[in-house]
């Protein structure tokens, strides 16, 4: 019987849908407007159970020192004690964490963008971490489909 | 009751039919549409749905894109999608043509290298630059008033003419492409056999690839160290910044609003600074660059001594496919490793 569960599932499996190519850097197009889509995107992190830190005001910044710029934003969020524990191990990956969306606009669309934390894992020497990062992957990917798809 | 063998043929036989027929809308939704545009007005990338391009390239054409990408411009290769899936990507694009998709001679056609480069040089390297570079800038709206649907092609890039056909780049010649600034050559006064000309240079441009362009992989991270106390750390980075034409954005501490105000780890700092005319160029360059700018150094501090840590750009800069944005990401690093060793003195 076991045997035939086993089977079910990776015939289930099966029927998932053909996973996105593991690119490095993700970028998805939304069809909501800059202000709409940063506050699903902020939502979304939230309910993935993450700490939306700060947002940082690229374009405020630019246009403070002088330089014309659309609105252009980077969203850092985690999970504190994951964060806390690689960096102990691991004080290189105090470069790349928190982690981060940079979200800006284009025309009536809106971009955002982000580096798959799958990156991380030649970063760190620590490969008990790996689950961590497929983990905060999959869940960024989920994070970015919300915004994509919502109306 | 049905059998568990029939239930999992069944689903077997289910599974199957689902792979064998990938949908080519979503997966241009979830892999093209970012740059291209969810209906191919374009933006990052190329405007697939302009008629006068979609209605001149064949679907080998664009088969062959996909899996190719444009080496240093952005478009990846997309090696992993099967071969079913980049094809339903292709009909999907093909579907926003009114007319058939055209087949082209795969054919070398033969011309004059020297003669057509003379030619590239006088008609077309305004566009597309004196070594068939392209184009600069990334398509967005940072880089490029809108009203411009394409910034011009590299020909020279590898992968372009891994992916194109001599016919359908004399095709595009011919008739240029209406709505951007290619004009009909033959319409300009060129023969035909001048358009050989300049296809056999354009053809001529091809490399092969040797062992010794194969990239060099860089550090994800610089890492410096100092003996002094983090407050004294922090100050010489300061220092060392505000002398390279940064200006210091923000001092907070790693934890900060993911503990109780107060109670974050002292031993951790992140210290962010800025040149912001370099940052407006990199965003004109590339806007996916804010990825990791602005520009910052966590300190960490670790068994007596202070980590200085940042993001090595030029490492970073190679996962952009963007050779523009190499050159600035170069320069970023070696300010980076000067404020980083004067630091560290």
């Amino acid at each position: 019987m076991k045997k035939i569960i086993f089977l079910i599932v990776m015939c289930l499996q099966g029927l998932m849908p053909v996973m996105a190519s593991e690119q490095d850097v993700i970028m998805i197009r939304s069809r909501l407007p800059f202000p709409e889509a940063m506050t699903t995107l902020q939502n979304s992190i939230i309910d993935h159970q993450y700490t939306l830190s700060r947002v940082q005001r690229v374009d405020i910044g630019l246009e403070k020192a002088g330089y014309t710029t659309d609105r252009y934003r980077i969203v850092f969020f985690g999970k504190h004690k994951e964060m806390k524990a690689i960096t102990d191990e691991s004080p290189q990956m105090g470069a790349y964490l928190p982690l981060k969306v940079a979200i800006f606009a284009e025309e009536d669309d809106t971009m955002l963008v982000v580096l798959n934390p799958l990156h991380f894992q030649h970063i760190t020497d620590h490969p008990e971490y790996n689950i961590i990062f497929k983990r905060w992957a999959s869940d960024i990917k989920s994070i970015l489909e919300d915004v994509r798809k919502a109306e | 009751m049905m059998k568990p063998a029939v239930i999992l043929s069944l689903l077997l036989g289910l599974a199957t039919a689902v792979q064998a027929a990938p949908n080519g809308a979503d997966l241009y939704s979830q892999q093209c549409a970012a740059c291209h545009g969810e209906n191919g007005k374009g933006g990052v990338g190329v405007p697939l749905a302009l008629e006068s391009f979609i209605d001149s390239a064949s679907d080998q054409y664009l088969f062959n894109t996909i899996r190719s990408g444009r080496p240093g411009r952005l478009m990846p290769a997309f090696k992993t999608l099967s071969d079913a899936q980049v094809s339903a990507i292709v009909a999907h694009v093909r579907s926003w043509s009114k007319k058939p998709a055209p087949v082209y001679s795969n054919a070398r056609i033969k011309g004059d290298i020297e003669g057509g480069k003379a030619i590239y040089q006088d008609k077309c390297a305004t566009c597309h630059g004196h070594d068939a570079q392209g184009g600069s800038g990334t398509g967005v709206t940072f880089s490029r008033p809108r009203d411009l649907p394409i910034i011009a092609p590299a020909l020279a890039n590898q992968g372009f003419l891994a992916s194109v056909s001599d016919a359908m780049i004399k095709n595009t010649l011919l008739n240029g492409r209406q709505g951007t600034p290619m004009s009909s050559f033959i319409k300009q006064g060129l023969s035909e056999k001048q358009l050989d000309d300049v296809v056999a240079y354009i053809r001529s441009l091809e490399k092969k690839t040797s062992q010794s362009e194969v990239e060099q992989a860089l550090p994800a991270y610089l890492k410096y160290e100092s003996s002094e106390s983090m407050e004294d750390t922090l100050a010489a980075i300061k220092q060392a910044a505000i002398g390279a034409n940064f200006r210091i954005i923000r001092e907070q501490m790693f934890e900060q609003g993911y503990v109780e105000k107060g109670k974050e780890d002292r031993k951790k700092v992140i210290l962010y600074f800025c040149n912001f005319n370099m940052l407006s160029k990199a965003l004109a360059i590339d806007p996916r660059v804010g990825l990791f700018l602005p520009c910052r150094v966590t300190l960490i501090e670790k068994d007596g001594k202070i980590q200085m840590i940042t993001v090595n750009p030029s490492a970073m800069s190679k996962k952009f496919n963007n050779e523009e944005l190499s050159k600035i990401c170069e320069q970023m690093s070696r300010l980076y490793k000067e404020i980083l060793e004067e630091a560290s003195l």
